[in-house]
């Protein structure tokens, strides 16, 4: 074939649609089929230890959609001048920025917030998802794919911290986003009725049953089967 | 007496897996032989005391607010802190990297027992996470070395709890959905609940 003929049919080709059934599913399958923490096991890391509360689970879900979505579009960007050889140092380097400038922002705008969420904003850099999309996807594909990459599975990872969160707060201190549920629930009971919050579900240990309950739920309900 | 307290803290009472999350990925990955979790706990504890104490020295002398001014006087009012991160995180690889030559030249038989979980140390959150802390809680020097070797023996010790239950666990009957993750994430809170029991202790 002649280079004339290769340039029409490149021509020829139709531009993908912006939003066309293949980006879709870039942006769904992350959710439940392929959902980073219930199937994957990724990102368990620095997760679940802000998820004692609503507001700074928020917080954190969109700072790590912040950075898994930058991060792919920069390093699907340098894809092709990255030496394999350095490639994790560069990622390491791209997205230490990336949660460098998060947590100055934070610093600067949401003071609280960044006292509360202390070291876990920085161990979003050694987020295993982060590492694992670059790796898996943004290396290999176009930047606006892999932002719509980045982007499905950070909402895969917030999807699931925020319902531990619910039930965490709910159940530990008788509140959803600070309001007190539990109080005013027990107020329409009269005065002596009265829920009661359990403790254990602000310890560390209240997140891990409740992700793995979490788990069950979602595996029962897709059909996976872990062998 | 105060190092040895801390010590004991930062095995039990503030455990890295139990207390903190930190190094879950590892954690759940590489619980399913007792033989090479004690390998990646060797490591980590090994990485983590070498990892502190530098990190210490570079927050100390580089980052923090006037840490320079043993260079020049006029540098005293310089605050790099905003580069911790980046400046941890190079460092951890870095002395990762370091370390594995080290050990490949001088010990060969525990270069092959640790394999592929050296590198991948980088990147646990627990080896930044135990930087992170040390900068946050402002030790010293003697400190933070206590406190990485303590992390890091922590660390050894839930992985390895968690492996040997794990290797019981395979003549169990466990529920379709509930097999593998599930039923480790289950187990790990009642761990996390023994590990509770040490918090009353006043050191």
């Amino acid at each position: 074939m002649s280079a004339e003929t290769i340039e029409k049919a490149i021509e020829k080709k139709p531009a993908e649609a912006f939003l066309s059934k293949r980006r879709k599913k870039l942006v769904t399958d992350p959710l439940v089929d392929e959902n980073p923490i219930t199937i994957q096991v990724l990102g368990i890391c620095s997760a679940l230890a802000v998820t004692t509360q609503l507001k700074p689970t928020l917080v954190m879900a969109i700072s790590v959609i912040f950075v898994v979505a930058m991060s792919n579009f920069v390093i699907s960007l340098m894809r092709n001048t990255i030496p394999a050889r350095v490639r994790i140092i560069v990622q390491l380097a791209v997205v230490a920025t990336l949660v460098t400038l998060v947590s100055e922002v934070l610093k600067a705008f949401a003071y609280d917030m960044y006292k509360e969420l202390s070291v876990f904003v920085g161990l979003i850099i050694t987020n295993c998802i982060v590492m694992g999309r670059l790796e898996a996807f943004a290396l290999g594909n176009k930047p606006y794919d892999s932002v719509l990459d980045g982007l499905g599975s950070a909402l895969g990872y917030s999807w699931i911290i925020l319902t531990v969160a619910f039930f965490r707060e709910l159940w530990g201190s008788g509140s959803v986003f600070g309001l007190p549920v539990f109080d005013t629930v027990s107020g329409l009971f009269g005065p002596d009725f009265k829920l009661a919050t359990n403790g254990l579900m602000v310890s560390p240990v209240g997140a891990f049953i409740i992700l793995g309950l979490i788990i069950w739920v979602q595996r029962t309900k897709t059909g996976y089967v872990e062998h | 007496m105060e190092l040895f307290s801390l010590g004991i803290r930062s095995v039990f009472i503030d455990n890295m897996v139990f207390a903190y999350f930190l190094g879950m990925c590892s954690f759940l990955a590489v619980s399913k032989k007792v033989s090479t979790a004690i390998g990646l706990g060797a490591a980590v504890i090994f990485v983590l005391t070498v990892t502190v104490p530098v990190n210490w020295l570079l927050n100390e002398y580089v980052l923090k607010e006037g840490a320079l001014s043993w260079a020049m006087a006029d540098l005293a009012s310089v605050d790099l802190s905003f580069l911790r991160f980046i400046m941890f995180i190079a460092i951890i690889a870095a002395m990762v990297q370091l370390v594995e030559m080290v050990v490949e030249k001088f010990a060969p038989a525990l270069y092959g027992a640790l394999g592929i979980f050296l590198p991948l140390i980088a990147v646990n959150c627990a080896i930044l996470g135990g930087s992170l802390f040390m900068a946050q809680r402002d030790y010293t020097l003697a400190e933070s070395a206590v406190y990485g070797f303590g992390s890091g023996t922590g660390f050894c010790l839930a992985i390895v709890a968690l492996a040997a239950i794990r290797e019981k666990l395979k003549y169990s009957d466990v529920p379709n959905g509930l097999k593998g993750l599930g039923i480790t994430m289950l187990l790990t809170g009642l761990m996390g609940m023994a590990f509770m029991s040490f918090m009353g202790i006043d050191l």
